[in-house]
């Protein structure tokens, strides 16, 4: 059975972003540029899906810029068996993205769709349940572990007050959290084998998905600054501090 | 403009965060309906039609949303939602799963965790954990919205008189089902309402280290938390992990031990009124952002704390 797996090309978590002076938007030029920290583990799990022979192949998609060949060769080097960029420089509001999807999703018919649970850079934690609407399957967001039994997935789920677990009919998408799994690194050897695997670049518009503007960037601040603070030298003088100055005890 | 908000509760009792949604839907002013979508959840509509504020409340109450799947929610909340202005859920793990299902249904986009409203249709959210604030103008005919807690102070629970009316048949996608759950009992507040915070990171080395900070939680009435670090190292469960990934928080007071203060940890916390770190390194990025920091072995620090106050 065939697994797919949506990634996105993101700030690598390790910047510390920069609002740009005009306030149109943050830095991104020259910034360094990663696979989004919870699409790894999306491409992770699909790969353990493979090795434990509950998946045949892994696809790996994109919707973005040119650019993110080299986040598509990433998951090729960490075991994805193709790739699959769909190419528009338009801004990636988060339904025209998932329209974008599940016509791919239409042409691979594909069992398991798995998503990061959310992008680091936008935080909309939205194209997943999104792509699971428009296409009419269940969706288990925030999995935690995730397994197949009697032609179902049974996804352990993170929620509010702790886990849950849910079954889902066939095809199905995930999203997947932080503590699913520790995603593996690319070796030398298979960063090279990924250079010859097929990566197959489709023009956005030919996907006949009915796209539209939803929203506009009106701009960007930078978070309000707290004001310094004090060290204090005892655990007297901090809860003094806390009870006549701050008032918070 | 009328205005759907959708209650978060667990078929029993209706959650804080309902209130600071309902705030919100106050902000952007026009009648606010509050949808009950559950099993034997009369008590939680009986709660929601106190809400001050709220005119009308909407009881959906069917086998088929007892365990809020969002197969069978989602398309409820969308068949209702053609009536509405804006559809706010809160941004708890049930709001975020149910709402984007909802926008798709709508075809619009949803706004994710706002924190301010600036007008009916623009609105403040935080992107790039935090170290960016975007103002969006929605373009869209019917404003789906999840709505960030800590942003809103909550309005009161009681005060209000709307009526309660029974809606909807049952939608029953039949793709997916409910298995089990595993809910953490805790009799300490709630973290995301809890008027203060203390958290411990790596620096406590082990679960059983946290029993020092749970003493320290019981003396102020405190909800206890932890950072990424502290729950991969399996000290205590994820649904306890403060930051982009877990819960966001903004109490009156935060107590950070033994945590260093990545931008990940500080994503979830850093609006908090007052912050207090307590670490050994001092160069540890979490004094950039304390009130009040104190250098010192947390194992000495937190037992004399616990003294104190």
């Amino acid at each position: 059975m065939k697994v797919l797996v949506a990634v996105k090309r993101a700030i690598d978590p390790n910047v510390k972003v920069r609002v740009k002076a005009d306030g149109s938007d943050v830095e991104l030029n020259g910034v360094k540029m990663a696979l989004n920290p919870f699409c790894e583990i999306a491409v992770e799990e699909a790969i353990r899906l493979k090795e434990k022979g509950l998946a045949s192949e892994v696809v790996v998609v994109t919707v973005g810029s040119s650019a993110a060949q080299e986040q598509l060769r990433t998951a090729l080097a960490l075991g994805a068996d193709r790739a699959l960029l769909v190419e528009t420089n338009a801004l990636l509001e988060p339904l025209n993205v998932a329209k974008y999807l599940s016509k791919v999703i239409d042409q691979e018919q594909p069992q398991l769709i798995l998503f990061g649970k959310q992008a680091i850079d936008q935080e909309n934690n939205q194209v997943g349940q999104m792509v699971a609407q428009l296409i009419g399957s269940g969706q288990a967001t925030y999995a935690s572990a995730v397994n197949q039994v009697d032609g179902q997935w049974v996804v352990e789920r993170e929620v509010d007050g702790g886990s849950q677990v849910v079954a889902l009919a066939m095809p199905a998408v995930v999203t997947c959290d932080l503590r699913l799994n520790q995603p593996r690194y690319a070796s030398l050897p298979n960063i090279m084998k990924a250079k010859k695997k097929s990566l197959e670049i489709i023009a956005a518009d030919t996907l006949g998905a009915s796209v539209k503007e939803h929203a506009r960037l009106l701009s960007v601040i930078p978070p309000a600054v707290r004001k310094a603070g004090i060290n204090v030298g005892s655990v007297a003088e901090l809860v003094d501090k806390l009870k006549n100055v701050a008032g918070v005890i | 403009m009328t205005i759907l908000v959708i209650a978060e509760h667990d078929n029993k009792a209706l959650a804080p965060a309902t209130l600071n949604t309902v705030a919100a839907a106050a902000k952007i002013g026009g009648d606010v309906h509050v949808l009950v979508a559950g099993q034997g959840a009369s008590a939680v509509a009986e709660a929601a039609a106190k809400i001050a504020g709220v005119t009308k409340v909407l009881s959906a109450d069917n086998a088929a949303y007892a365990h809020q799947l969002p197969e069978n929610v989602a398309p409820l909340v969308a068949e209702l939602g053609k009536g509405y202005s804006h559809i706010l859920a809160a941004a708890t793990s049930n709001g975020k799963n149910i709402l984007p299902r909802v926008a798709a249904a709508l075809d619009v986009d949803q706004i994710s965790e706002i924190i301010s409203v600036e007008s009916a249709d623009t609105f403040k959210r935080p992107i790039y954990a935090g170290n960016a604030i975007a103002t969006v103008q929605s373009t869209a005919a019917i404003k789906v919205i999840t709505v960030r807690a800590t942003g809103f102070d909550p309005v009161a629970a009681e005060g209000g008189s709307a009526a309660v009316e029974a809606v909807g048949a049952a939608h029953d996608a039949g793709i997916s089902s409910f298995v089990n759950e595993e809910l953490a009992k805790s009799d300490r507040p709630e973290l995301t309402a809890a008027k203060i915070v203390v958290s411990g990171g790596r620096g406590m080395q082990n679960g059983d280290n946290f029993k020092h900070l749970y003493a320290l939680a019981d003396k102020l009435g405190a909800a206890v938390g932890a950072s990424r670090a502290a729950v991969d190292a399996g000290f205590v469960p994820n649904d306890m992990q403060v930051g982009q990934t877990g819960k966001i928080v903004a109490p009156q007071l935060y107590i950070a031990v033994g945590i260093s203060g990545a931008i990940q940890h500080l994503a979830g916390m850093k609006d908090s009124k007052v912050i207090v770190a307590i670490n050994k390194d001092e160069e540890a990025p979490i004094f950039q952002v304390a009130d009040y920091g104190l250098v010192a072995d947390l194992f000495e620090a937190i037992p004399e704390l616990e003294k104190l106050v």
